[in-house]
């Protein structure tokens, strides 16, 4: 009886055992690569908005505090967007004929309100709270990192639940004085230090559990 | 697939539906229960019959859960399934990996005032319901209103409701509600109706006025009654204002009438009540003031080990209701007996003789407490036994202590269909040119013989005001969008006169008006907005400031100081006598038929709203339908099975209906809910049930002799009420003991004597469990909170307040009848109901069961992805986002309240349903397993709220959506830590008990045993120990 299967077959056998498990690895790779990269988080990358607003210029440069656009960021789960109406509060005055900030005037004069693209989107079963994070001393830049020197808005962490986490579990590194919460370009020499003594102070209780964010 | 075959085709009398369901053997079960000395607690006669389709659905989770391959005539082959399970797999895997789409952000142009994105607002308002105003509070989310609560400042309320105010919201955002003015289908505007309208009227004014008719529920609104008037006023004598309800009955004005010789209103402290008697009276569920009554009625209810000060309530009623099944006394009998014994009573409280031992126990019982007891009769019973009800009051002193009576005002009463029917005959005499009908919806509910529809066909013109295209709007030129109340400005009161006020939260969706914008379209004035209209009203009756003391009232929701001053009228003892006679001479049929109102879906003005459809009925446990209720002796008399269908027969005018044997329904006695069988209701309601109202007539305003005539068809019916069972030992041939809810001690309860001689009695006798005895790792909860929850069996009425307010909280769906039918219903809080006792009247307890969470949750170990798992805080996660739908958690949770969704059952399409979701609580997709969460989103809310203020939450602080719906304060939510707290003091009480303990679970929601104070002279009771002695 002739031999069906050629010598050669045993090498492509293993070959391809080896190959296959090779193939796995290198997929589990690219699946961990890709879920990680900025491709799939979003961090680092500049959407373009209706309005290249800078947060540089405005805060950095100007002077104008967070609180002034993002009004409900202590009291409230969301930071707020501002209305076309805190624009205005000054570029009625200034720049009031920039071609730039003509969607500003369009939306004031019509009504229509402007439609921003989100940077910083988390999935719709995740429930984040701003206020109880500024009111225990985390500031902004310790999630959006420093948005005084960004011309234009970008994410600048990943964003990952493991990112959450590991200040969730270990807050310590990223505690300030609550007052210096809006302070973008406040640090400590010794931030462990310093933050175990503020958690304790300011009796700092993050929890792990799912229901802290998920419901 | 539409959610519901049309009860008319024949898809939904298919015999295959119900061929698993075999005859049920009444003879068996009898014997069975006859048989059994001691406790036994059953849930449906299915169960003691022992009944093939009880037996499947016990031993399986999920009824017909792989139904939805076995449909398929040719099975699943290996083959076919490994096919579809590769893809399952490979696509499952691919779907994870998309992209979250970029999101827009919206923000105003000009930020108003006091809105905080993402922080809701409360406003007071209030709900019309049968024209009295039922005062709430509305959380609004960004303009949207997404859930109701009751005004916890407003006496009328207390902070809780009913369901139909908790569903009410939903009615908001239905998609069928009518959208457009239309006349005769064509799309007109307001302003066309408003010409045409002055147009009509100025040409009639020179001969004699316009025969106008206004066709309105009962009013309390001082608005619209002041719009009217003034309408009839400008019209003349042509003009003429008819009112209908179909909730409403003429028996109750003739016996005040006869009684007080005028129109009176009268009301009840039931705080003051140590002994109530209702007769056939559902007071504490039904009727404009039940919230009230229920809370008060609780108040007196609760039994504790430092001291009890328990009330007793007697009911006598033709078929179950709430208030029978918390009383401690209960008796079925038909309304003739009922009538029988109520002229016995009366002669009895006045010092005469009675043959019946228990009219004499409890004309003795209330002769020992005048002016603290109180006698209700029902609306639909009688007129004489009403009338007596009254006069035993009177003899009692009872009036003025617990009935305050107070002078109705004009409109607020509706004698049945008396005025409706003088309707009819003006249009006959063609005395009618024009009619506008505010609401309601006369043609579908209207008495039979009036044949209103072919009478509205006369009339040359006719406008109708209403929230749906229904069976009235299809005989009216003009249909007009009726505003839903969060929509509205108005007015209203409470049973107790209290001026409630309605303020709109949303700009109406559709550009419907109300009642009273459109009447002042009919006045010489002209249309005017409803918040004019309104302060029209009010201005000149309030006094001072009347913006500040506008706003006052607005903020409130009511106008401080008003309210009903209580009246004495003469009682007039001679009618006494007259209802006497009137009882002796009434005609018995061999058969009654009763209408009541549905316990979910009223008299049908709910049809549409898929809340309170899917929500089961506290009895029978039925939903998406009605049912022919009958008696257990009745039903074996014929040779009656569930689910039959039978043909009823009253003047003439018959009705197939299925028939539901019901423990506890009185012998003589039939009931049928209303509401059911509407052919216009909308998406949802249209096609559910029989339509009871196509048998009532005039004469037979809600008890009717009846002709039942079984016939050979069967219609499936959806009832929940095998679902969810948590006993799992099988009957032993004919051996009952062993078994069942009273073996795992679901149900403790015992009188208050024996309570007070053993306090923790539900300890004893039970299978407790050494907690150490346990391989699990405990938990630690000493630094910060360990929630609980504690039920009070004693005060639960079954109400279903706690279901809607859950189900509108926390974003559940609605499945449908089919789905209901296969057990998968999403509520995560069922109510379950067990009878005790024998079988024609049985006592009932309700138990509602939620998730326990556990301390040791057997939910949570058998979770391979983790997406159930335990908080620092002692609940039971529920991660959505890790959830893959193996469904171990369900099978391994003894207690059955895990829901999974089978399909997307949560309805992401139609636009308008959008808006009432709760944007704190995520909304499922297909193949996610849910249950309650203990509202973890109102926990963290309060939580951080807590932190940022440096503080621990406060007992209160965090109510759980049930426990703030709950009229009898029967739930109540707390940190078990908190010693001071009310959860933690009612877990101290001895007779606080957790459910299938024996299993180690160690539940975190525990429940209080029920405490009943029988009358120890009760017939049939020896030296004062009843038959409720406890298991041991």
């Amino acid at each position: 009886m002739p031999q069906i299967f050629h010598r050669s077959t045993n090498t492509v056998a293993r070959v391809s055992l080896f190959g296959a498990v090779f193939f796995i690895g290198v997929l589990g790779w690219v699946f961990v690569t890709l879920d990680r990269s900025s491709y799939a988080t979003g961090q680092g990358v500049t959407i373009k908005q209706p309005v290249p607003f800078s947060h540089d210029h405005h805060t950095a440069g100007l002077g104008i505090d967070c609180r002034y656009c993002h009004t409900s960021v202590e009291v409230e789960a969301a930071a707020g967007i501002p209305p076309t109406a805190t624009c205005m509060s000054c570029h009625k005055l200034i720049w009031n004929d920039s071609e730039m900030l003509a969607p500003i005037r369009a939306s004031l004069a019509t009504g229509e309100p402007i439609r921003w693209t989100r940077i910083h989107d988390l999935p719709d079963f995740v429930y984040f709270n701003h206020s109880i994070h500024v009111a225990k001393g985390v500031s902004c830049a310790s999630c959006h990192g420093r948005v005084d020197q960004m011309p234009l808005i970008h994410q600048a962490e990943s964003l990952h639940m493991e990112w959450c986490l590991d200040c969730h579990r270990n807050p310590e590194r990223f505690l300030r004085p609550p007052d210096e919460v809006f302070n973008m370009a406040w640090e400590t020499d010794d931030p462990e230090t310093v933050g175990a003594r503020l958690a304790a102070v300011n009796r700092i209780q993050p929890r792990i559990d799912c229901s802290t964010c998920h419901r | 697939m539409t959610i519901h075959d049309h009860p008319d085709s024949p898809a939904g009398r298919d015999p295959a539906a119900t061929g698993a369901r075999k005859n049920l053997d009444l003879g068996k079960v009898r014997e069975r229960l006859a048989g059994r000395s001691g406790k036994l607690f059953w849930r449906s006669l299915e169960e003691v019959a022992e009944t093939p389709a009880f037996t499947e659905m016990i031993h399986r989770e999920f009824p017909q859960l792989a139904s939805e391959w076995s449909d398929d005539p040719d099975g699943v082959s290996r083959r076919r399934f490994l096919q579809l399970m590769s893809a399952s797999v490979a696509l499952g895997g691919l779907t994870a990996c998309t992209r979250q789409p970029l999101e827009k952000i919206v923000p105003w142009v000009e930020q108003p005032e006091q809105i905080v994105p993402g922080l809701p607002l409360y406003y007071a308002t209030a709900m019309e319901l049968d024209g009295y105003a039922a005062p709430l509070l509305a959380e609004s989310h960004m303009g949207r209103p997404t859930k109701i609560e009751g005004n916890p400042d407003h006496p009328a309320s207390g902070g809780a409701t009913d369901l139909f105010a908790q569903a009410s919201v939903l009615d908001l955002y239905d998609p069928d509600r009518h959208q457009t003015v239309t006349e005769l289908g064509r799309i007109r505007t307001w302003g066309a109706l408003a010409a045409r309208v002055s147009e009509q009227l100025a040409a009639r004014e020179s001969s004699g006025g316009l025969g106008l008719r206004v066709l309105t529920g009962p009013v309390t609104s001082p608005t619209v009654l002041r719009l009217i008037r003034t309408v009839l006023d400008e019209q003349g004598p042509r003009a003429r204002w008819h009112q209908y309800s179909p909730l409403r009955s003429s028996a109750a004005v003739r016996a005040v009438r006869a009684v007080y010789g005028g129109d009176y209103v009268a009301r009840f402290d039931l705080s003051k009540a140590d002994r109530i008697v209702a007769l056939d009276a559902d007071l504490l569920t039904l009727g404009p003031a039940a919230v009230r009554y229920a809370r008060q009625f609780a108040q007196r209810r609760r039994a504790r080990a430092e001291g009890s000060d328990l009330n007793r309530l007697y009911a006598f009623e033709t078929t179950p209701t709430s208030t029978g099944s918390i009383a401690d006394h209960r008796e079925a009998m038909s309304t003739a007996e009922l009538s029988h014994l109520t002229a016995e009573l009366a002669e009895a409280v006045r010092g005469g003789s009675a043959s019946d031992p228990r009219v004499r126990a409890v004309a003795a019982d209330l002769s020992a407490h005048r002016g603290r007891s109180l006698v209700v009769a029902g609306d639909q019973t009688p007129e004489a036994v009403q009338l007596l009800a009254h006069a035993i009051n009177e003899e009692l002193g009872n009036v003025g202590q617990t009935v305050l009576l107070g002078q109705a005002d004009e409109g607020e009463l509706v004698a049945g269909a008396e005025s409706i029917a003088e309707l009819v005959s003006d249009i006959d005499a063609g005395t009618v040119d024009m009619i506008l009908i505010l609401d309601g919806n006369p043609v579908f509910d209207a008495p039979a013989d009036l044949e209103l529809a072919a009478a509205l066909q006369k009339i040359p013109q006719c406008i109708y005001l209403g929230s749906h295209d229904n069976e009235t709007a299809q005989y009216c030129h003009w249909n007009l969008p009726l505003a839903h109340y969060l929509e509205s400005w108005g007015d209203g009161l409470t049973l107790d006169g209290t001026a409630t006020l309605t303020q709109p939260l949303i700009e109406p969706l559709y550009g419907g008006r109300t009642a009273a914008e459109v009447l002042s379209l009919f006045t010489a004035a002209g249309g005017r907005g409803g918040d004019t209209l309104l302060k029209e009203t009010w201005r000149v009756r309030l006094d001072g400031d009347f913006e500040t003391a506008w706003r006052r009232c607005l903020h409130d929701g009511l106008v401080a100081g008003t309210g009903r001053p209580v009246a004495a009228p003469v009682f007039d003892a001679e009618s006494v006598a007259r209802a006497l006679e009137q009882i002796r001479s009434a005609p018995t049929a061999d058969l009654e038929l009763s209408f009541r109102p549905d316990p979910t879906i009223l008299d049908g003005r709910f049809a549409n709203n898929g809340w309170l459809q899917e929500c089961p009925k506290p009895f029978t446990k039925l939903t998406w339908d009605n049912a022919l209720l009958v008696s257990p002796a009745r039903a074996e008399a014929l040779g009656l099975d569930h689910e039959q269908l039978v043909e009823l027969t009253v003047d003439g005018r018959a009705l197939e209906v299925p028939v539901w044997i019901h423990p506890g329904q009185a012998e003589g006695t039939v009931t049928l809910h209303l509401g059911y069988g509407r052919t216009r209701a909308g998406r949802v309601g249209t096609g559910t049930g029989f339509a009871a109202s196509r048998l009532r007539t005039t004469r037979h305003e809600w008890s009717a002799p009846v002709e039942l005539r079984p016939t050979a068809g069967r219609y499936a019916l959806a009832s929940t009420q095998l679902h969810g069972n948590i006993e799992t030992d099988r009957f032993q041939g004919d051996n009952l003991e062993g078994r069942t809810a009273e073996a795992r001690h679901l149900i403790r309860e015992a009188t208050l004597e024996q309570f007070e001689r053993q306090p923790d009695f539900p300890h004893h006798g039970g299978h407790g469990l050494d907690e150490s005895l346990t391989l699990m790792p405990g938990y630690d909860y000493s630094d910060g909170h360990a929630w609980g929850m504690s039920v009070d069996l004693g005060s639960c009425t079954s109400c279903n307040a706690c279901v809607i307010a859950c189900q509108s909280e926390n974003n559940i769906p609605v499945v449908g009848k089919d789905e209901v039918a296969k057990g998968r219903e999403m509520h995560w809080i069922r109510i379950d109901r067990y009878y005790q006792g024998d079988l024609e009247d049985p006592d009932v307890h309700h138990q509602p069961v939620m998730c326990m969470h556990c301390e040791q949750a057997p939910c949570e170990v058998v979770c391979p992805v983790a997406a159930t798992v335990h908080s620092d805080e002692g609940l039971n996660d529920m991660v959505y986002n890790r959830c893959v739908g193996t469904r171990y958690c369900a099978n391994n949770c003894p207690y059955k309240v895990r829901r999974f969704n089978f399909f997307k059952y949560s309805d992401t399409e139609t636009e308008s349903l959008k808006m009432q979701r709760n944007p704190d609580v995520t909304v499922r997709t297909r193949g996610v397993m849910e249950k309650c969460s203990y509202c973890v989103q109102r926990i963290s809310k309060a939580r951080i709220e807590a932190r940022k203020e440096d503080r621990r939450v406060l007992d209160g602080e965090v109510q759980t959506a049930c426990q703030q719906a709950c009229p009898t304060e029967a739930i109540v939510f707390g940190d078990l830590n908190d010693l001071e707290s009310r959860v933690a003091k009612r877990k101290a009480e001895p007779h606080d008990y957790g459910i299938l303990t024996e299993l180690g679970t160690r539940p975190r929601t525990s429940y209080l045993a029920k405490v009943t104070n029988p009358n120890p002279g009760w017939p049939g009771t020896s030296g004062g120990t009843t038959e409720k002695g406890h298991h041991g």
